[in-house]
């Protein structure tokens, strides 16, 4: 029998050289007679091994990594296929052992991406081979009532960065008549740092459709769309794949899995706006205008998409999803601290040696993240800086790396959890040139609707510059402070409302990087 | 560049009518103008307005705001450099100094010989392998000056033709 060797196809590994590694297994593999079945499965979302080539052998799956297209020969030579490294000989240096008995992945609770690199992405029996689809059929024996009641029950909250009970939002929707009721998923990763929506659409597409159709047997939902950002091809055409072989095989369309059921699912492009990750913004977007944020209320359970009723939920909240139905409230709520139950995907991104996805319960520290799994910069030089949660939220500095990750813990010291996106900075850091940015990002992507944030925008790049070269440099400082207090009170949105976070943390913790003369000072 | 991204009035009419009947049709018209001819011709904002029931001053509007559509014919080849964070935070800054001496272009423009249009992008979600670049539908990881140089050589590299 041919051995079965995985070699992921998602962005990350296709972007450090995945394909030219599974063309030249193959045609090396066929050059030596060795008979092998090639599955370009999913990441394990070890972005740092990437690419992560996985042998089966009766023992579970064998890990080799980072593999690049020149190590194929040597790993073949070594007996990859049929010799001592499928004894599982670690002698070879790019051999790891057993994949699950990695600290990395060991030390995981990986509820929502328990999944993700186990599959081929596309294959729905590989889905139902690994517990897919068991949430549907238990949503399928129950009322609308009961799924909204468990969902409510599991404390799952919006994963996108607000944290609102997603079971609230459900039952709003549920209890407001109307004609027509949408479920939108918000699939507009914009937070640098963050690419745990990505590895669950191009690694497990089935997962979030799975979760978006019992959100529409929930509420009454006969239609939704996928607001996926244009900034991922690769996941676009896995959607679109997926969403084809769930309609044939009659998990998506007109009558769900003989139910009587309908839920109907699209993909819809955005286009390279930040903005439109804001709920109301994605709303303008779908119907097909600027993305304008609205005026909140009416809530968007109420009158959301072409004015009717509409769930908008992340990707991650609408994942979680299954699990709670085919495990129960209880046991995602078993897990956590707090009010913030479940768990939490953390993305460790920017300097850093280990990145990736790392699932964890919360309350694990930052420290503990980003020394333990992300095993400090990959530069090698001290870590300084830490954003959590995205371009809107705070840095960190070392006193505060203790905090457990709870989204009331972080909101106590003016810091967010986000979406979850951890970005690690070393010492060569300048944090005025950080805060610089974080406005003149805000200037680049305001939608323009509101003062405070079009105009405070602008101003914020070119009062930072000022602090930077030197003029006026307390009366800058102050009117600085005062400029982030009137986006914070008089913006329509958070864009406007929380760019000021990671600035004035900047100031506070790193104050001495606004006095550095600039370069050509 | 192949003749079927040549546009024509009829051809942008195609288009629009694949799609005109969606919920919403403006941003996916938009998107398969600019997929088939690498812009949106000037020409196709009277047809979508008529289509869609729309003023032009609105479907003018849409194109405007959205960073990803674009009114002027792009170079062969579009490379998007990561300006965000995670990217920042592993040389991105120089990496786009780097890109912009190299190819003696700034943001949102094109290299005399047409082959490259360099564009800024918050975030491509490959924020672990920084810093990250597009190049067209590819996403890289890890890409220094180096290793761009040696993209836009390959780039530059055209199969030579084959007269028979």
């Amino acid at each position: 029998m041919s051995v079965r060797v995985f070699v992921p196809r998602d962005t990350t590994a296709l972007s450090l050289g995945a394909d030219a590694v599974a063309a030249r297994l193959e045609r090396e593999a066929r050059a030596r007679g060795l008979a092998l079945t090639l599955v370009r499965n999913g990441s394990r979302g070890a972005a740092w091994l990437e690419p992560l080539v996985e042998v089966e052998t009766a023992n579970g799956r064998l890990a080799f990594g980072p593999v690049i297209a020149e190590d194929i020969p040597g790993l073949l030579d070594a007996g990859l296929l049929d010799g001592d490294l499928l004894a599982g000989d670690t002698g070879h240096p790019l051999a790891l052992g057993p994949t699950e008995a990695l600290p990395w992945f060991a030390r995981q609770q990986r509820l929502t991406f328990a999944r993700i690199g186990l599959t081929d992405p596309l294959s729905i029996a590989d889905y139902l081979a690994h517990d897919g689809y068991r949430g549907l059929e238990t949503a399928l024996t129950r009322t609308p009532q009961e799924l909204v009641e468990e969902v409510k029950a599991s404390g799952l909250r919006g994963r996108g960065g607000a944290a609102f009970p997603t079971g609230i939002k459900w039952q709003t929707v549920l209890d407001t008549p109307a004609d027509q009721k949408y479920i939108v998923c918000n699939a507009d990763e914009g937070d640098s740092g963050t690419f745990a929506d990505r590895l669950a659409m191009e690694c497990d597409p089935y997962l979030l459709i799975e979760g978006m159709t019992i959100a529409g047997l929930a509420v009454g939902a006969t239609q939704g769309y996928i607001y996926l950002r244009s900034e991922y091809p690769l996941a676009k055409t896995i959607l679109d794949a997926a969403i084809a072989h769930a309609e044939a095989a009659g998990y998506l369309g007109d009558d769900i899995r003989g139910s009587g059921h309908a839920f109907h699912l699209e993909v819809r492009l955005g286009a390279g706006a930040y903005i439109c990750g804001e709920e109301t913004s994605l709303l303008e977007s779908l119907e097909g205008k600027r993305g304008l944020v609205r005026f909140k209320p009416p809530l968007p359970a109420i009158e959301g998409l072409f004015g009717r009723p509409t769930v908008v939920n992340n990707v991650l909240s609408l994942a979680a999803v299954p699990f709670i139905l085919a495990e129960g409230a209880q046991a995602y709520a078993d897990v956590g601290m707090g009010r913030s139950r479940g768990t939490l995907a953390l993305q460790l991104a920017g300097n850093v040696k280990r990145g990736g996805l790392v699932e964890l319960a919360f309350g694990a520290s930052l420290r503990t993240l980003m020394e333990e799994f992300g095993g400090g910069t990959a530069s090698g030089r001290p870590l300084r800086a830490v954003q959590v949660g995205g371009p809107l939220c705070a840095y960190l500095p070392e006193s505060q790396w203790d905090l457990p990750l709870d989204y009331e813990a972080f909101a106590e010291v003016g810091a967010g959890v986000g979406h979850g996106g951890v970005v690690m900075f070393d010492d060569s850091v300048d944090m005025a040139e950080q805060a610089r940015f974080s406005m003149e990002f805000c200037k680049t992507e305001s939608c323009g609707k509101c003062t405070p944030c079009r105009i405070g925008s602008t101003r914020g790049v070119e009062v930072i510059d000022r602090i930077r070269a030197g003029e006026n440099r307390a009366a800058n400082l102050a009117l600085l402070g005062e400029l982030c207090e009137t986006m914070e009170d008089g913006s329509l949105c958070a864009m406007g409302g929380m760019t000021p976070f990671p600035v004035r943390s900047a100031l506070t913790h790193f104050p001495d990087d606004f006095r550095r003369p600039v370069e050509g000072d | 560049m192949s003749d079927s991204r040549e546009w024509t009035p009829q051809a942008i009419q195609a288009e629009i009518d694949a799609l005109k009947h969606k919920p919403g049709a403006l941003l996916p018209i938009l998107h398969a103008l600019q997929d088939r001819f690498g812009f949106i011709p000037e020409a196709a904002v009277p047809l979508i307005a008529d289509s869609l029931g729309q003023t032009r001053a609105e479907v003018h509007g849409v194109i405007g705001f959205y960073h990803h559509f674009r009114t002027a014919p792009p170079g062969r080849h579009v490379v998007q450099i990561c300006r965000a964070e995670a990217c920042q935070a592993m040389g991105a800054r120089p990496l786009e100094a780097h890109a912009k001496a190299s190819l003696g272009i700034d943001y949102h423009q094109t290299t005399v010989d047409r082959e490259v249009t360099l564009e800024a992008v918050y975030c491509l979600g490959n924020c672990a392998c920084g810093p990250a670049v597009r190049v067209d539908d590819r996403v890289l990881g890890r890409v220094d000056a180096e290793r761009f140089d040696a993209l836009i050589d390959e780039l530059q590299t055209r199969p030579l033709e084959v007269i028979a």
